[in-house]
């Protein structure tokens, strides 16, 4: 059993989707879907323990020996990625059923979990393959789902901010299977460490090149890099809650994991960044992201959308951390994708309980919400501070982390800038909680009550674990470490 | 004492968050809820006491909480110049707790529980920076009092409280993200270690060029010693009620900038390598410039608050020099600086409470014969100026005199001569209020008018826990000039061993 570990973290969550079918009652649908993430919480809690002890996991599918069949590749960094997915994905269910009873239709809820545990699939199953191929299936599942979770949202513009993503994520996908074609013709293989081990003697030619290109632009476009993130504000404001939640918190990391997979295993460190300028483009769309997204997050109105320009700066700072090309950068990168999710998962649930109680999420309907929701209001305050990156958050640590791989590298100039642009930060979490705690309530608005036990648990479970991730960073900071450690060949 | 030493000095910390949960737990009884406010401070104030004659008795007492990041640890030690910081803040917490309780009642502020609560917590973090270890445990506590303040600066709620509060957030929170944490880290990469060690922790070829920037990056970084450009927060503070005023922007936060840029002087660059960066000199003219125009502009504040606010930006500027000299008198006026001028500022912001709550005053140029009505205030007022101004029979003359002793040492005639003028203009926005209060007739153009006021006055003070309050912060000034020594021995005994030489 213990064997079977990496496709079970898969195979999992995709058999429960259509088993959902079965069950009918929305109710159930949604126990049985926990139930489903759990399970595939606690397999990647054993595998990353298995991968710490042990080292790399390879496994054959159906039994096909490496390069010819499938392989699923356990390394420290994919195991990492697995539990922050599954264990975001679990904490955000526990919430889904109060959320959506108010914003999607009764008789698509079972509709919802079928496509979220299908989301999840893909999303679980692009990060546990060693197989390049493979990743765009899976990336075409996660894809497909997200592009329906998202129209289920009861705003019309929903469909249209679907529609924008689905045409966005379709070129992207598109890309990166151009490339996979191209790195298949030039080396006759598919598989990821075999790939590695074929594509120097060939490197020096036009096709890998243009490959490199088209695989770099596709991952970029869904991580939504600056200036490739148009379609993100629109598709987090406007999906249901929930999916903006496990969305924020899981998506646009599994396609950091794809960019750094293919920049540092894939086509290797010294192909990414000496024989291509990846380091100066990353650096400076990365710092470019800090400060338009940041500036853009001041002036939203829609306390979504503030948010969602927020994600793409918080993008920035993790493709900064990959252009050091350092082991401590990319270390502060991996804390980051893990400390990011905790903070913007705790944010966005918080804003799924307003949503559930107010029905909208416009600044100006948060004016005296801190009296009249105070736990929620409080969570949104310390998951704001985090993202600042105040002490004792784990907001804090990664940008440690990210300031010393800075000034190791020398970049005195691109350290004050980073820490600029978390003064933007201070800004436009500031705006909200003026709102919630300054403002007089809205002339005839109703009274709201605090939100439901169902939303208070997992959003506090989420805001204790960035305090408690701030203050014992021992996981976090082995775990990431290790990992960057792995992609850079040094033995730990 | 039953506990041992270790337990005492995180209970420190641990006593004001326990008073959180009692005054939560107690919100709907206020006199319970000030009763365990009290009895918190009383019981840290002995605890700190005894820390200190442990301190005294040469024990030396460390505390390692826990590592958040690899050499980065949360953990605490006690020393000389963060003993005094306690041991001042402990005691004026219970004396603003007492001058608290009239001050909020009689003027009826509303969400008190809140305010007591976030009081505690300042006053916890303040303990967490006095008894620090290291410099990433400090910057930990530092970042916790700015934010724990913030809901006190912006207590009334308004408009203007609001704005207050963002200024304040604003600088302290960018400057200590922008700089003092970039400082920080770069000090880490730099030794590999932050934490305090006597002499300093840079190597002797440490890059001159380098670690000045550094020093730079930290004076500014260091927002809450409200050197010039960076002073705004403090004015904009002044929205708060008096009592936070007084003890979180006379004492605590304050003091908390100048004690962390002393201690970032002494104990991480070390007093050698700081005389002979090329920033220093940069620095002491800026810090000088800040002295005398914060004076300046004290002159031209009619709103009491604000001027005593502007007082206490110059008077920092003192303390700052007094580190950045590099001389051993230059610490020692500083660090005594920090408790005289305490016990100074803090009696003033008492008195301008107390005649905003029975006088409904806050304009200096209303307070004109105010004498009769509120003698004791304005007698106690008049201590406490000469306590800022250093005039004997008070505390203030001491730690004056050894600055301009460092001045001397360290040749630095400019200086000296900025601090002897920016007392001079001490003199002049300071002793005119009491004066006047108390003579209102002199220079008047209408004797006739201020003599018929005068007749019917009443003798109308601040309620009685106020008065109390005042009475022993004034009272420390003078008791401070008679018997300083306890003060002054543990101010040399900041320096009180062997250095390390640099560059030579």
């Amino acid at each position: 059993m213990i064997s079977h570990l990496p496709v079970l973290q898969v195979i999992v969550p995709l058999m429960a989707a259509p088993l959902c079918l079965l069950l009918r009652r929305a109710q159930l649908v949604w126990l049985f879907a926990l139930l489903a993430s759990s399970l595939a919480f606690l397999i990647s809690i054993l595998l990353l323990q298995q991968v710490m002890t042990s080292g790399v996991i390879s496994y054959e599918l159906g039994g096909w020996e490496a390069p010819w069949g499938i392989e699923y590749r356990i390394d420290k960094l994919n195991a990492f990625l697995l539990l922050i997915i599954t264990a975001i994905s679990t904490v955000v269910l526990i919430a889904a059923q109060t959320s959506i009873e108010k914003e999607i239709p009764k008789e698509k809820h079972t509709l919802f979990y079928i496509l979220y545990l299908l989301s999840l699939t893909g999303m679980l199953g692009i990060v546990s393959t060693g197989d390049a191929f493979n990743v765009f299936v899976f990336l075409e599942i996660s894809s497909l789902s997200a592009y329906a979770l998202i129209a289920l949202g009861n705003d019309r513009r929903a469909l249209w901010a679907s529609y924008q993503y689905l045409i966005m994520g379709t070129i992207g996908a598109t890309f990166i299977l151009i490339g996979i074609g191209l790195m298949y013709q030039m080396t006759g293989t598919l598989n990821m460490e075999d790939l590695s081990q074929r594509l120097p003697q060939v490197a020096q030619t036009r096709t890998v090149f243009t490959a490199f290109v088209f695989v770099i632009v596709g991952v970029c476009l869904k991580l939504a890099l600056f200036p490739l993130h148009l379609w993100l504000p629109n598709a987090y404001a406007y999906a249901p809650s929930i999916v903006t939640v496990f969305f924020a918190a899981t998506a646009t990391k599994v396609a950091i994991y794809l960019l750094i997979r293919f920049t540092f295993t894939v086509f290797g460190l010294s192909f990414s960044f000496t024989t291509l300028p990846l380091q100066g483009l990353f650096l400076t769309l990365g710092l470019a992201g800090i400060f338009v997204a940041s500036s853009a997050a001041i002036y939203q109105k829609n306390v979504k959308h503030i948010f969602a320009y927020s994600s793409i700066a918080q993008v920035g700072y993790i493709i900064v951390g990959i252009s050091t090309s350092t082991v401590m950068g990319l270390t502060a990168t991996l804390l980051h994708l893990f400390n990011h999710a905790l903070m913007k998962s705790a944010i966005f649930l918080a804003l799924g309980a307003v949503v559930y109680r107010l029905g909208t999420i416009q600044l100006s309907s948060f004016h005296g919400l801190g009296r009249q929701m105070p736990l929620t209001m409080a969570a949104v305050t310390i998951g704001g501070l985090s993202l600042i990156g105040v002490p004792l958050t784990v907001g804090f640590v990664s940008k440690w982390y990210l300031l010393i791989a800075l000034i190791e590298k020398g970049w005195w100039l691109v350290a004050i800038l980073i820490l600029l642009g978390s003064l933007l930060a201070v800004v436009y979490v500031w705006r909200i909680v003026e709102a919630a705690y300054f403002k007089e309530p809205l002339a005839g608005s109703m009274p709201v009550k605090e939100a439901p036990m169902l939303f208070l648990i997992p959003i506090w479970t989420l805001i204790i674990a960035n305090i408690y991730f701030g203050l014992d960073t021992r996981l976090s900071v082995q775990v990431a470490q290790s990992a960057a450690q792995g992609l850079f060949g040094v033995s730990p | 004492m039953i506990f041992s030493l270790e337990v005492m000095l995180q209970l420190t910390i641990a006593i004001p968050l326990l008073a959180i949960l009692g005054i939560i737990f107690a919100r709907k009884n206020p006199n319970i809820r000030e009763g365990i406010t009290i009895t918190a401070s009383i019981v840290l104030l002995y605890i700190v006491i005894n820390l200190y004659q442990s301190l005294l008795s040469g024990k030396t007492v460390n505390v390692f909480w826990w590592e958040i990041m690899p050499n980065l640890s949360i953990s605490f030690s006690i020393e000389p110049l963060g003993m005094i910081f306690a041991l001042i803040a402990s005691f004026l917490w219970l004396i603003t707790t007492i001058y608290a309780i009239g001050y909020m009642r009689s003027h009826q502020e509303e969400n008190q529980t809140r305010f007591y609560s976030f009081f505690a917590l300042a006053i916890c973090a303040v303990m967490g920076i006095a008894f620090s270890d290291n410099l990433f445990t400090l910057f930990v506590f530092y970042e916790v009092l700015t934010l724990s303040t913030y809901p006190l600066v912006t207590h009334a709620g308004t408009d203007k409280a609001k704005q207050g509060g963002r200024v304040y957030l604003g600088i302290l929170l960018s400057t200590s993200i922008a700089f003092f944490l970039l400082a920080i880290a770069s000090t880490w990469f730099i030794t590999g270690t932050l934490d305090f060690k006597q002499g300093g922790i840079f190597s002797a070829n440490i890059d001159k060029t380098i670690a000045g920037a550094l020093l730079v990056l930290f004076i500014f970084g260091i927002g809450k010693a409200a050197i010039m450009p960076f002073h705004r927060w403090l004015p904009a503070a002044m929205v708060a009620p008096t009592p936070v005023s007084a003890l979180l922007h006379a004492v605590a936060v304050v003091k908390a900038g100048v004690f962390t840029i002393l201690k970032v002087c002494v104990f991480i660059f070390g007093l050698d390598l700081l005389a002979i960066l090329p920033t220093t000199q940069f620095l002491l003219y800026l810090a000088g410039a800040s002295v005398l125009l914060a004076s300046l502009v004290a002159m031209r504040q009619d709103n009491l608050k604000a001027r005593l606010a502007y007082s206490t930006i110059s008077q920092l500027g003192y303390i700052t020099i007094g580190a950045l000299l590099a001389t051993s008198s230059g610490v020692i006026g500083s660090s005594m600086h920090i408790a005289t001028h305490a016990f100074g500022k803090i009696t003033l912001f008492f008195c301008a409470g107390a005649i905003l709550v029975a006088a409904h005053k806050s304009n200096i140029s209303e307070m004109r014969g105010l004498g009769r009505q509120m003698p004791f205030t304005m007698m106690a007022f008049f201590i406490a100026s000469l306590c800022i101004i250093g005039l004997p029979p008070t505390a203030g003359t001491w730690s004056k005199w050894f600055l301009l002793m460092g001045t001397l040492e360290a040749e630095q005639w400019t200086l000296m001569m900025v601090l002897i003028l920016s007392s001079l203009l001490n003199i002049a926005y300071l002793l005119p209020i009491p004066f006047l209060a108390f003579f209102p007739n002199i220079s008047a153009k209408n004797n006739q008018g201020a003599e018929n006021a005068t007749t019917n006055i009443q003798i109308k003070e601040a309620p009685l826990a106020s008065l109390i309050a005042i009475g022993i912060a004034a009272l420390a000034c003078l008791i401070l000039f008679i018997y300083p020594n306890p003060l002054y021995e543990l101010a040399t005994a900041i320096l009180d061993t062997e250095r390390v030489t640099y560059g030579k």
